[in-house]
This record gives C-alpha cells, structure tokens and sequence, in this order.
C-alpha cells in the first residue's frame, strides 16, 4: 500500500510546478482573491513591468476594507475611499478580471464572499493579499495571506515561491458545553499555543469538535490561525463540504460535480499520515472567552480573573505588563462587570449568517444597555439579504443594535466605523491589537458574538451562559 | 526590474536603532489609516504614527541618537499580524535596510525577502547584548553580514540565523520571487492542466 499522506502533501505537490534553487517550491496557485487595499500597488508593478495578468479567470475581487457600511452610494462619501474603488475598477476591467461590487449583489469580505459563491473548494491552493485568507481552509484548501508583492507575482505568474511549512495536527476532544462557540475554541487554542507557535507550521484541526462544527463554525477557526502564527490552517473535507458546495454558482454540477467529489474526498489526509507535531484540547473544557490584552493569545474564561504578570512565564511578562497598562485593567481584576462602551457584531471572523443568529437569539432578551454603542455588520450582502429574510434586522433594531451594510467596518476602522478615545469594545473580530479599531487609545475584548451581544445588552462583560 | 548582480544582498552596515517590546504588530507599524492609498509612497513618514504619537518624541524612531539608522534591532514575535505590505515598506522608506530580532511573523518575514531587506534572528542573551551596545553608543557601526551570517557591533560579533532558503536568495539576488517564477515558463500551465478543477471538473480525472 502505497504511504499515507497529508492534504499538506497532497494539495502541495498537485501544485507543484517545480522546486527553486533555494529549495522552496514553486507552487500554482488555484485561486487569487484580491480587494482594494493590497492590490493597487501590485497592478502598478506589473503596469511598470509591462506584465499582463497570466490567468485572469482565476483571479476575483471585491471591495471590502474601505467600503462605509451607513450607505454603499456612489461616489462613496470618503474621497480617498472611492480612488481606491475606481483604482480597482479599473484594475479589474483592465485585466478581464471579474469584480463583486456593490452593484453586483455579491460584495462582502473577501474571506466571505469565497465559500459563499462556491469559489473556494477542497484541495485548491488559495492565495489572497489578506492574512486571514486561512478563513477557507475550512473546506480543506491551502490558503494562504499575501503581501503585496506576492499579489503581484501571482498576478503575474499565477504562482508563488513558499516552503513547505511543517505540519500540527490539532484535535479538539469532547462536545463544547452550551454557550461555548467557534471563537472560544480557537481563542482556547491561541492561548495554549501562543501567538506565535504555530510560526512554520500548517495547522490541521480535527477531532470530534472540529467534525461536529458547521463549515461557518470551522471558517472561524480557521480565520485565527494565523493570529497562532501559522500561516495556514485547515479541515479535512468530509460530507458537510460537500453538502455546502452542491448548487452554488463556481461549483462544478451535474456528472462534473461527482467527479469533483471523488477527487475532494480523495485528498483528505490519509489515516495514518505523519504530523510533525501532534497537540490535543479538551473541549468540554472550554469556556466562553475573552481576551484582556492587546495579542490574540492574551485570553481567559470569563470567569477567570485577569492575569497577574508575576504569576505568568518570563517569555510573557513584560508584554503582559503592557497589555494591561494599554487595557487599562488591574492584575487580578475580574472581566465579568467590566463597563463596555461599545459592542461589534462582524468581520471575516464571526459575520456570517450563524454568528448573527448566535447574538440575535442573545439580543432578543434585552435593550442595547443606556450609553452602549452596537453595531450589527452582515458579512457580505448575500448575508444581508438572508438575515433579511429571517428577520433579524428588525430584532436588532427594536433591540436597539444598529444594522449596517457589509464590509470590514470597525474590524480595522479603514472606513468611518471607529472608536473614539479610550473606548472599551467588546468584539467578535479577531485582532485586539494596541489602536487596531480606529482609536489610537481604544481597547478591544474579542469574544463570541454571543457574548457580545450579552455585553451590549448588560452594558458589561457577562457570562452569556447565565442568559442562554 | 533589478538584475540579479545588483540585487545581492551580502551585508548591511550602518548604525542602528533600538526598539524594545515584544508582539509589535503591523498595525502599530503602520495603522491602518494610512493604508487608504493606491501607491506605497510616502509611508515612510507614518511609520509607528500612533506609538510615536503617544510617546511624545520618547519614541526610539523620534530619539535624536538614532537618526538616520539603517538597522531595527526589535525583540520577539516582529511584525505580526496583517500581512500589509505597507509594514515593511513604512520601515524601508523610513530608511531601515535590515531587521535584527528574536524571532520575525513568517508574513513579515517574507514581505521583507520580497523587498530585499533581511531579518536575522539572534541568541536572546547576544540580542540584549546588542541592544545594550547600541543604547550605550549609537554612533558605532552595526553590520549585519549574511555571507558570514553574523551581526557585529563593539559588544562582538555574535552569530545569527536566518532560514538558508531566504539566505541565498538575498546572497544571489533572487529575493524577486517573480524573475524566478517566471523562469518556469509552460511548465505553469503544464502544472494547471493536471489539475481537475482549472478544467472544471469537465473531464474524467487523469490518473
Ligand atoms: S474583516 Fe477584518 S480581518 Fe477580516 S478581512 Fe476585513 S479587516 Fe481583515
């Protein structure tokens, strides 16, 4: 019998088109997302080179940083903001590339928009100038963050020049107790593996948690892998990958459909296939959590106290020392009935049609608390126009939460979504680094979207399994 | 575009400035604000805005002593989170030419190569050696020496890392990743027909 393999070294060496005198690979890439805050400067380089896009039909775009979620109108109310839409327009017309515009019913994160439009798909290598492209290896794709100089080479060449990252395998055990989701089991990973142990790795999750999650639930998962430092991450693809890509638009269909399922099942790693490094989590013991500080990996249960620095390893000290002054929070302070200013329900992370659901079921049993500022930004418009029909808007709005149009919004604050000031945001977005949501001062706490919308309606951090 | 001759990349020597902390993310090296633009030019002077900003001129890029140092001596975990370019090419246009840290983010890492600006990584007992070196005397010439593959200051020569791949590339000036991928030529598209799904699944798969 022949070695068992990994989908690493299967999807790896289908898209191998040779090996570089460095010893990295050059590897094809299947598919190429673009967006308009890392690809202007790429099409520039190739402009100057006098390149054409090799493979136009495998490059998508949209618009997703920069857009306002108030209103999608054109000329969008930012100058700077509509340049760099009619930069990419132009880009994108230029090079026969295709583009989900506003206009077009289809805009949305990038990372959102790709699963959604059956784009994405099992056993394809996936480049995007975004470093939470690892969002799609939920569907057991290779997916890679870019800069802006790799966009180009793939424009270019439709290839990358990358080494072969080592391989974890990450099984998640046990059943998730109520009120315990896709967030806390990526945060629970973060924390035991820090920000940056998976630095050189490709992380595959598995495990009874991990099979049990909808693709939505292991899109969140995978979405942090790299806040763990690894720049890939991904699930084997098994019957809840197929049942999501039959019947949407870039899926194959027909007698073209069972011949892509046969392949995508065949490329899951084989049992017995060797990992590199093998981690197991316990899931039942997860809880519902919250970060304190300014990286990722700086979290605990909600019930747990915020860390005392003298208590913590030496490697993490003096960060932790930082991250609290910037929090502005007392070592040893409880989270829970900490005051929140402001709450985010979106992002790439936890702004697909679950997540809203998740916090409008949360929402439905209170007001938005006197002085709480939230925001409800559907992931794309086809999220939209689903929440549309399910009602959820009008939940959220009597609930007093605003509800806005798609985009990245006040993830990174690149449009008018920002906090003000020393503000306290309870967030389902999945940075919370020092000035990452608009304010050079603010302070995000990444959750759930349920215990968001716990923390919007209690005007504090609250254990969300007291309300479910 | 720059022809492997003068794009090697054998040492950097310059003076250097020192930048403490650990997990400085990209937002902080560039945020996001200035990312609403269409070219990388002018990033340079935006580099660490908001940290600087609250510093007060404290900032190690505000600190007259540093001025015009071309190597960033940082501590752990450099440069992670987004893979914005904008990060790399903030620092390359603020006048740095070479990294030297604990460890690097790989995107950061990368996004360096890509630009021809290497990081190394030291031992963390020669790095805060390092570090003090430059603090006590910021006059003093700092070389990053990839050939040797070592960084040197009046504290000593201390040996440092870099993963051998990137290290040839900087060494023979083939950081440009697209002159060696385009070398491929048809195999490209040889590689794309052997994939069932470029074809759309279309055709019985090829054993
Ligand atoms: S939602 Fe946030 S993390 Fe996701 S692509 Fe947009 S800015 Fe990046």
């Amino acid at each position: 019998m022949a070695t068992p393999r990994s989908l690493l070294e299967k999807v790896w060496d289908a898209h191998a088109v040779r090996e570089l005198p460095d010893g990295q690979t050059q590897l094809f890439v299947g598919l190429h997302l673009i967006h308009e805050v890392t690809s202007p400067q790429a099409f520039a380089m190739l402009r100057e080179l006098g390149l054409p896009v090799r493979f136009p039909g495998r490059t998508f775009a949209t618009v997703d940083h920069i857009i306002p979620t108030a209103s999608q109108k054109r000329p969008l109310a930012d100058p700077l903001a509509e340049e760099m839409l009619q930069a990419l327009e132009r880009n994108c017309r230029e090079h026969g590339i295709t583009l989900f515009d506003p206009a077009s019913g289809h805009q949305g994160i990038v990372h959102v928009i790709g699963p959604e439009l059956g784009l994405t798909q099992p056993g394809m290598t996936i480049a995007c100038g975004d470093s939470h492209t690892s969002t799609h290896g939920a569907f057991g794709a290779l997916a890679f963050g870019i800069g802006t100089s790799q966009v180009r080479d793939v424009l270019a060449t439709q290839c990358l020049a990358l080494a072969r990252p080592r391989l974890r395998r990450i099984d998640v055990t046990g059943k998730l107790a109520a009120g315990v989701y896709a967030k806390d089991v990526i945060l629970a990973i973060i924390r035991r593996l820090g920000v940056k142990g998976g630095i050189g790795y490709a992380y595959e999750y598995g495990g009874p948690v991990i099979e049990a999650m909808s693709l939505e639930e292991r899109m969140t998962v995978c979405n942090m892998s790299i806040e763990g430092g690894a720049r890939v991450g991904y699930v084997n693809p098994d019957d809840a990958v197929i049942a999501w890509l039959r019947g949407r638009r870039f899926a194959p269909s027909g007698e073209a459909f069972a011949r892509a399922e046969a392949w995508w099942r065949g490329i899951a790693s084989d049992p017995g296939c060797a990992y590199d490094d093998r981690v197991e989590i316990d899931g039942a013991a997860i809880a519902p959590s919250v970060t304190w500080g300014i990286h990722p990996g700086q979290s605990v249960g909600v019930d747990e106290p915020v860390p005392r620095p003298e208590a913590l390893p030496d490697a993490e000290r003096t960060s932790a020392e930082e991250a609290l002054a910037y929090m502005k929070l007392r070592p040893g302070q409880p989270l829970l009935g900490a005051r929140i200013d402001v709450a985010f329900i979106g992002s790439c992370t936890n702004g697909r049609l679950s997540d809203l659901r998740e916090a409008a079921r949360v929402a439905r049993l209170g007001r938005v608390a006197p002085g709480v500022r939230a925001l409800v930004v559907p992931g794309s418009q086809e999220v939209k126009r689903r929440a549309e029909a399910e009602g959820l808007p009008e939940l959220f709005r009597e609930a007093g939460f605003e509800w806005r149009e798609p985009g990245c919004s006040m993830c990174l604050a690149m449009n008018p979504d920002k906090l003000r000031g020393d503000e306290l945001c309870a967030s389902t977005s999945n940075r919370n680094f020092k000035g990452r949501q608009g304010s050079p001062t603010g302070r995000t706490l990444l959750m759930s979207p349920a215990m968001v919308a716990a923390a919007a309606i209690r005007g504090q951090i609250t254990d969300v399994r007291e309300l479910l | 575009m720059t022809t492997a001759t003068d794009a090697r990349r054998h040492r950097v020597a310059a003076r250097a400035c020192v930048l403490r902390g650990d997990d400085i993310d990209t937002d902080r090296i560039i945020p996001a604000r200035y990312l609403r633009c269409v070219t990388f030019d002018g990033l340079g002077q935006h580099a660490f805005a908001d940290d600087r900003a609250q510093a007060k001129g404290q900032h190690p890029l505000d600190d007259p002593r540093f001025a015009g140092a071309g190597i960033l001596v940082v501590g752990r975990n450099f440069g992670c989170g987004s893979s914005r370019e904008h990060a790399p090419q903030a620092l390359m246009r603020a006048g740095f030419r070479a990294f030297v840290g604990a460890s690097f983010a790989e995107i950061f890492f990368g996004n360096c190569v890509a630009l021809g600006l290497p990081c190394v990584t030291l031992d963390e007992g020669d790095l805060v050696r390092l570090m003090e070196s430059v603090e006590l005397d910021p006059e003093q010439e700092v070389v990053v020496d990839l050939e040797a593959g070592s960084v040197s200051c009046r504290a000593g020569t201390f040996r440092a890392s870099m993963p051998e791949g990137a290290r040839r590339q900087l060494l023979d000036g083939t950081w440009n990743a697209l002159a060696v991928l385009l070398e491929a030529g048809d195999a490209i598209e040889r590689t794309a027909s052997t994939l069932p799904y470029v074809g759309g699944f279309r055709e019985p798969a090829r054993s």
